[in-house]
């Protein structure tokens, strides 16, 4: 029964957003000052994740593969496939889900136990749409272009680990990367950066807008907020894997 | 005027207001009084439509809030403005910035208007040169005349304030009264506020609505509050024995027993006690 009602709650609260906006200038000001908090504020971490992924991923991959009739180039292949099929989009979302999901659930849940949403009800303000859309909408814009920059740094990382170890030269490396290359990998990647942004700013932003008590409240709806998004995230990757590949 | 109509509220089983009916008159601060817990915030909460009534009605000048669209709703709350019991203040934003937002929100004035607003707001509740302070660098009475600021700055018809004086020491407290006070005058606003601030009830209680476990138990004004014979208002007004004597004291006055110029001393040696209790009805607790 709880979990039906949430499911219910949650979806009321998505559709409590499609109203029309009081001011479009100052949703847009919003959606821009969203985008930047979790575009530029999850870049440094994407950043970092993405280039040691990649080059752990070389690394293990050189390990594993102790067959001398497989060409070198193979590695690269494999980190390659790697990082745009699983790595970027759903590691790097793990990731996102804790950084912005805490993020998102922790300030919408300050607003709510603080009464600013309730402030800001009272002005005749749709909060569910100035407050949760432009998380989400701003989510899906820079969601999906960190993860082509993962898909870049992973592969980047694994060509630097790749050379600095001595496992395989950079011209090997970039032969490598452009054989077999099956551009619907890269698409398969995006839709699944666009299905995880929506769940992380999504669940996120019902658990915090929801959040009923004090400040221990918030820290408990920002834990469940991630763990939720993580096991959704894992969900839809396999829901996406088995119908899109 | 806000009509409040045989109103009754209620959390699962748990009945918090039952079959409330007031009038709150425009141009003046009208209170809402009770010990914590009597259902002074819900009744205040439906009365924006924060929480919806289970029976009765809200009534704006005539209009029904309860049988309001949601459209129509959002017309009526731009009239409202609200200080909330912790300020509710936008913790990013600075304080010119809180008491611009509704303006960028509902208006399209130009910049220069907006400010000059903004500037005449914050010069009339007594804020200078916190224009770009955050929240978080300002004291809790600046908070609250920040709130204020920002529940005017629209020039609302309908004023809600939720414990304007919590957490405030006792001449702030009265600082704040005043000004809500002065602005409802000013403005020809109808004030509501809830409190359980005696400072408040004395100083500003133009109409009073006393609840007790979500009832409506008592009706009047500050002057008449202090020679009321409701057993659980005066337990409640009059809950420490300095208030008491306090009250004492007034009616010796109204009574024209004493006047201020006289020394307490000779009063008291003339049998002070024995006059409040032969003059009028004492309020003290039976030992």
């Amino acid at each position: 029964m709880t979990l039906f009602s949430t499911i219910g709650s949650y979806l009321l609260l998505i559709k409590g957003m499609f109203t029309k906006p009081e001011n479009i200038k100052m949703y847009w000001k919003e959606l821009m000052h969203q985008s930047v908090e979790i575009g530029m504020g999850s870049l440094g971490i994407v950043a970092v994740i993405s280039v040691f992924m990649g080059a752990v991923s070389a690394v293990q991959t050189a390990y594993q593969l102790t067959n001398p009739i497989l060409p070198k180039e193979t590695i690269a292949q494999i980190v390659r496939d790697t990082v745009i099929l699983e790595f970027a989009p759903t590691l790097v979302c793990i990731v996102l889900a804790g950084v912005i999901g805490s993020k998102i659930a922790g300030e919408l849940g300050n607003m709510r136990v603080s009464e600013q949403i309730d402030a800001l009800e009272i002005m005749g303000i749709n909060t569910k749409s100035y407050l949760v859309a432009p998380k989400i909408l701003a989510a899906l814009i820079t969601i999906p272009l960190l993860v082509v920059l993962a898909m870049v740094l992973g592969i980047y990382g694994g060509r630097l680990a790749g050379s600095l170890g001595g496992i395989l030269s950079t011209d090997t490396y970039d032969k490598g990367l452009i054989e077999n290359f099956i551009p619907k990998n890269v698409w398969f990647a995006l839709a699944k950066a666009y299905t995880f942004a929506f769940i992380i700013s999504s669940v996120s932003s019902y658990y915090g807008y929801n959040v009923k008590g004090g400040a221990l409240e918030i820290g408990r709806a920002s834990t469940t907020a991630v763990i939720t998004s993580c096991i959704l995230i894992l969900f839809a990757d396999y829901i996406l894997a088995s119908f899109l590949l | 005027m806000i009509e409040i109509k045989n109103v009754s509220k209620s959390f699962g089983d748990k009945q918090i207001l039952t079959d409330i009916s007031a009038i709150m008159e425009t141009g003046k601060t009208n209170l809402i009084i009770g010990t914590s817990g009597s259902g002074k915030t819900v009744l205040q909460k439906c009365m924006v439509a924060l929480f919806e009534v289970d029976e009765g009605e809200i009534i704006f000048d005539g209009k029904s809030l309860t049988a309001m669209q949601e459209e129509e709703r959002k017309e009526l709350r731009q009239q409202i403005g609200m200080l909330f019991q912790g300020s509710a203040l936008f913790d990013s934003m600075t304080v010119e910035q809180n008491v611009k937002f509704p303006l960028d929100m509902f208006t399209k004035w130009p910049l220069s208007k907006k400010m000059e607003r903004v500037n005449d707001v914050l010069e009339r509740v007594n804020l200078k040169d916190t224009n770009k302070k955050f929240p978080a660098e300002i004291s809790g009475g600046m908070k609250k005349r920040v709130g204020i600021a920002r529940a005017i700055v629209l020039k609302p018809k309908y004023l809600f304030c939720d414990e304007p004086n919590s957490g405030l020491d006792p001449q702030t407290s009265i600082l704040i009264d005043k000004l809500i006070h002065e602005i409802t005058k000013e403005n020809n606003i109808t004030t509501v506020i809830n409190t359980h601030d005696m400072n408040s009830v004395m100083e500003i209680g133009e109409n009073i609505l006393y609840l007790y476990h979500g009832k409506k138990e008592w009706e009047g004004t500050n002057k008449e509050i202090i020679f009321n014979k409701h057993d659980k208002l005066n337990e409640f007004i009059f809950a420490s024995e300095f208030l008491r004597d306090a009250k004492d004291m007034r009616m010796l006055e109204e009574k024209g027993i004493i006047d201020n110029d006289r020394n307490m001393d000779d009063i008291l040696r003339e049998g002070g006690a024995n006059l409040v209790m032969e003059g009028g009805d004492s309020n003290k607790p039976e030992e």
